[in-house]
C-alpha cells in the first residue's frame, strides 16, 4: 500500500499541471535560449516583412532620412496591377514554375527514389550521379546549360541541327530554364523521398505482399499513405523553390524577355539604380501575401496531422 | 585568444568530481560560447566604430584614397591602373562590374562608397548630387583648366556646383568597317531613303545590314536616341527625357514607326545578343554597320583591325531638323560625400581632371577621346581624330537615354518598355499609352 502514493509523488515535482518546473539557473539558461532565437527572427525575418508592408504605401527613394517618405496609399498596388506591364508576365510565370517543377520534377525525382530504394546494382552510384546537381548553385546551373544552349555552340542545336536561341528568345526560354532548374529539383526531391522510403516500416510491405497486393498497388494503397509528412514537406519544398526562383533568371538577363518573375522585379526595383523602393515593396508584399496562402495551408495540416 | 582559456576554467570550475551530468558540462559549453561569441561581436563592433571615427577625423593620418571603378571590362580596367599609378598617390582601386555598378549604387552611395568613383555627366550625375550623395568639387573645378563652357555645364549639379570632373567621351554612330564597303563600293547614307537603299543592297550581297543586340536592355536604347534626336531634334528629346513631353504623343509614335521600318534590316533575335556578339559580327564582316558608341572598336584587335573601322552620323530624316544633334557621353569621377580621405580625394580628382591623366588613358584606349582640350591629340588614331571633328562639329549633344532621364524610369520603364516593342514592333499605340502612363506614376515624385 505504501508504494502506491509514492509514485505521484515523485512524478509531482516534474510535472504540475503540464508546466515543467525548473531550477533557477535552468530557467536563465531557457529563457536565453529562447530569446536569442527569438530576438534573431523579429529582428531579422518579421521586422523587414512589416517594413515591407508598411513601405508599399509609400514613395521613397531609399536617399535621406525617414522624414522624406511621401505616403501615397494605395496607389503603389494600383500601378502594379495597371500601370507596370512586366507584372503579369511575371505572375504568369511564377505559376508555371510551379505547376511544371510539381509536374515534372517533383514525380520524377518521387519515382527515381522508389527505382532507388530497391537496391538495383549500382545504387550508390545513380544516388551521387542524380543528387550532383543540388549540391551547385542555380547560378551555376545556368552557367552549364549555357554550354547546351548556346545559339551557335550549343549541343542542342547541334543535335537538333537548329538555330534557336534557348535563352535569349522568349518563346523558349522560360521552359529551356525550367528544364534547368528541373535538373536540381529532381535530384533534391529524389534524396527527400528515398531517405523517407527508407523509414517505412519493411513489414508493412510484407504485410501487403502476403495480402497478395502488386508492387504498384502496395505502393499507392500503402507506401504512400504512410509518408504523409514526407509528401507534405516536398510539398512546400516545391512551392518554396517556385516562389524563390531567382537565381537562375538573373544570371541569363536579369528577368527580362520572357524571363520575369515577382523576385526578379522586387529586385530590380528595390536593389537595382531605380530604387523605387515603395513600388518594390509592394510587388514584395504581394509575394509574400501569396506565400502566406501556401504557408498557412502548409501549418494547418501539420497542426492537424499532429493532434491526430 | 582568450575563448579557449575561458572556456576550460568553465568547464573546470562546473564540473565539480561528484556530479557526472553530461548535460551541465554541454550547457557550460554553451554559456562559454556564447559569451564568447558576445565578446567577439562586441569587439567587432567597437572596431568598426573606432574605423569611422578614424576616418571622419582626417587626412594626413591615411594618405590611401580608395577608388570604386566601374571599368571591369579589360581594355579600360587597364587604362584606369596605368592612369591611377601615375598619379603619384596611394590609390586603392575596387573595381566591380560595370552594370552591377550602376545596380548598385544607390546602396553604394549610401553605404560606405569609394572616396572617388565612376560615374556619368547629366542628368544622371544631377540626380544624385541633389539627394546629397556627392560631395561638391566647385574648389577642385578652380584648379581645372582645358574644359570648355559644354563640359563645365555637363559636369554642374542643380544647385550650380560642380559634381563631376569629366574624363573621356565617345561617340555614338554608325559603325562600318571601310575594307568592307570599299570593296563593295558603299557610300555613307546621308538621308534614310539611302539607308534603305544601302540596306537592300547590303541583304542582296549577303550582310546582315545592321548589326543589333539588346540582350542588356541598353544599346537599343541608342538607336531610340538616334531616332529620335533626327525626327524631332534635340530640344524635343531634352524635353522628352525630362518628362516634359508626352510619351503617347505624335512624335514618338514617329520614331518608333520609323524604327518598325527598319527593323527587317536589323540582326534578328537582338533580345539574346549581347553588343560585345554584334560587334564580332561586324568584325568577322556578316554585317555591314552597327549603330552604336565608339567602344564597339574595344571588340576589335589593336592595329589593323581596329584602323578598318569607320564611323558616319546617322542619316538626316527630316530636313528641317538636319543631323546637328549626336550623343556622346561623358565618363569621369564623383566624390563620395564624406570621402574618408578628403584631402587626397580632391587630390587625385584634380590630377584626373588634367591632360596628363588623360594621355595615360587615351593610350590605353584608343576607342575614346579625352574631354580637356588640352589632352595630347597627336597620338590620335584615324578615328579618335575623327571623332574628335565629329563631336566639335556638332550643334547639340546629348548624353544617353539612360543617363538623360531619371534612372528608375529608364531601368524599370523603358527598358522593358523597348524589349516589349522589339518583340512586338506592331502595337505602338499600346506601347506608348503604357509608357505614358507609368511617366506619369513615376515623374510625380
Amino acid at each position: 500500500m505504501s508504494d502506491l502514493p509514492t509514485v505521484p509523488a515523485t512524478a509531482a515535482p516534474r510535472r504540475s499541471g503540464g508546466r515543467v518546473r525548473v531550477s533557477g539557473t535552468d530557467r536563465i539558461f531557457l529563457v536565453v535560449m529562447v530569446a536569442i532565437p527569438t530576438i534573431l527572427v523579429v529582428l531579422w525575418v518579421w521586422l523587414p516583412a512589416i517594413a515591407s508592408v508598411v513601405l508599399s504605401f509609400a514613395r521613397w527613394t531609399g536617399v535621406g532620412g525617414l522624414d522624406t517618405i511621401q505616403w501615397i496609399g494605395t496607389e503603389n498596388y494600383k500601378n502594379v496591377f495597371t500601370n507596370y506591364p512586366p507584372f503579369a508576365p511575371a505572375l504568369r510565370h511564377n505559376l508555371i514554375w510551379l505547376v511544371f517543377l510539381f509536374v515534372l520534377p517533383t514525380l520524377f525525382g518521387m519515382f527515381l527514389a522508389v527505382l532507388l530504394d530497391r537496391e538495383l546494382r549500382g545504387t550508390r552510384f545513380y544516388q551521387t550521379a542524380l543528387f550532383l546537381p543540388v549540391v551547385l548553385s542555380l547560378a551555376l546551373i545556368g552557367f552549364i546549360w549555357q554550354l547546351l544552349y548556346s545559339r551557335d555552340q550549343g549541343l542542342l542545336n547541334a543535335v537538333l541541327h537548329t538555330q534557336i536561341d534557348w535563352y535569349g528568345d522568349s518563346r523558349w526560354n522560360l521552359w529551356a530554364v525550367l528544364v534547368a532548374a528541373s535538373w536540381r529539383h529532381a535530384g533534391y526531391i529524389m534524396l527527400l523521398y528515398l531517405a523517407g522510403l527508407k523509414g517505412v516500416d519493411p513489414s508493412l510491405r510484407e504485410a501487403a505482399a502476403v495480402d497478395g497486393a502488386s508492387q504498384v498497388r502496395t505502393f499507392f494503397s500503402v507506401v504512400f499513405p504512410v509518408m504523409r509528412p514526407i509528401n507534405i514537406i516536398i510539398l512546400v519544398v516545391t512551392v518554396i523553390e517556385s516562389l524563390r526562383a531567382f537565381d537562375i533568371v538573373w544570371v541569363i538577363n536579369k528577368g527580362t524577355n520572357g524571363l520575369e518573375l515577382i523576385g526578379t522585379l522586387v529586385t530590380a526595383n528595390v536593389i537595382g539604380e531605380a530604387s523605387r523602393i515603395g513600388f518594390g515593396s509592394a510587388l514584395a508584399t504581394i509575394m509574400l501575401v501569396i506565400s502566406l496562402v501556401f504557408i498557412t495551408i502548409f501549418l494547418s495540416t501539420v497542426m492537424r496531422g499532429e493532434q491526430r | 585568444m582568450s575563448r579557449p582559456r575561458s572556456e576550460s576554467e568553465y568547464l573546470a570550475r562546473l564540473i565539480p568530481p561528484s556530479v557526472a551530468a553530461g548535460g551541465l558540462s554541454r550547457r557550460g559549453f554553451l554559456k562559454g560560447t556564447l559569451g564568447a561569441g558576445a565578446a567577439v561581436s562586441l569587439s567587432s563592433l567597437l572596431a568598426a566604430c573606432g574605423g569611422g571615427d578614424n576616418g571622419g577625423g582626417g587626412g594626413s593620418a591615411s594618405k590611401e584614397v580608395t577608388f570604386g571603378s566601374n571599368q571591369s571590362d579589360a581594355v579600360p580596367k587597364k587604362a584606369y591602373a596605368d592612369m591611377l599609378a601615375a598619379s603619384g598617390l596611394q590609390v586603392k582601386v575596387n573595381t566591380v562590374n560595370h552594370e552591377n555598378f550602376q545596380e548598385n549604387i544607390n546602396n553604394y552611395l549610401q553605404g560606405n562608397p569609394d572616396d572617388v568613383f565612376t560615374w556619368f555627366a547629366g542628368y544622371r550625375m544631377r540626380f544624385f548630387a541633389s539627394q546629397g550623395l556627392a560631395g561638391d568639387l566647385s574648389d577642385v573645378w578652380g584648379g581645372l583648366s582645358g574644359f570648355g563652357d559644354a563640359f563645365k555645364q555637363a559636369s554642374t549639379g542643380d544647385d550650380g556646383k560642380q559634381y563631376f570632373v569629366p574624363l573621356t567621351l565617345y561617340p555614338w554612330a554608325l559603325f562600318y568597317r571601310k575594307s568592307v564597303w570599299a570593296e563593295k563600293g558603299y557610300q555613307p547614307p546621308k538621308t534614310l531613303d539611302e539607308l534603305v537603299t544601302l540596306s537592300k543592297q547590303m541583304q542582296k550581297d549577303g550582310l546582315v545590314p545592321i548589326a543589333f543586340a539588346d540582350k542588356d536592355g541598353w544599346p537599343a536604347m541608342g538607336t531610340f536616341d538616334q531616332l529620335d534626336l533626327r525626327i524631332n531634334g534635340y530640344q524635343f528629346h531634352v524635353d522628352l527625357m525630362a518628362g516634359k513631353q508626352a510619351w503617347d504623343s505624335p512624335q514618338v509614335k514617329k520614331v518608333f514607326d520609323t524604327w518598325r521600318g527598319l527593323l527587317p534590316y536589323h540582326q534578328p533575335a537582338a533580345l539574346g545578343r549581347t553588343w560585345q556578339e554584334a560587334a564580332q559580327s561586324l568584325l568577322k564582316k556578316q554585317s555591314g554597320m552597327y549603330l552604336l558608341g565608339m567602344f564597339v572598336g574595344q571588340q576589335f584587335p589593336k592595329g589593323k583591325e581596329q584602323e578598318d573601322l569607320d564611323f558616319f552620323a546617322f542619316p538626316e530624316i527630316d530636313s528641317n531638323i538636319g543631323t546637328g544633334a549626336i550623343e556622346a557621353p561623358i565618363d569621369g569621377f564623383m566624390m563620395a560625400k564624406k570621402p574618408k580621405n578628403e584631402e587626397g580625394a580632391k587630390q587625385l580628382l584634380k590630377y584626373l581632371g588634367t591632360a596628363k591623366a588623360e594621355n595615360i588613358a587615351l593610350k590605353a584606349d584608343p576607342t575614346v577621346i579625352g574631354a580637356s582640350s588640352e589632352a595630347d591629340s597627336a597620338s590620335y588614331t584615324g578615328l579618335q581624330k575623327k571623332a574628335v571633328e565629329f563631336i566639335g562639329s556638332a550643334q547639340s549633344i546629348a548624353q544617353f537615354l539612360d543617363r538623360d532621364t531619371r534612372p528608375d524610369f529608364a531601368a524599370t520603364v523603358m527598358l522593358p518598355g523597348i524589349q516589349t516593342f522589339l518583340k512586338n514592333p506592331n502595337d505602338i499605340d499600346g506601347l506608348t499609352k503604357s509608357l505614358e502612363s507609368q511617366k506619369k506614376s513615376i515623374f510625380t515624385s
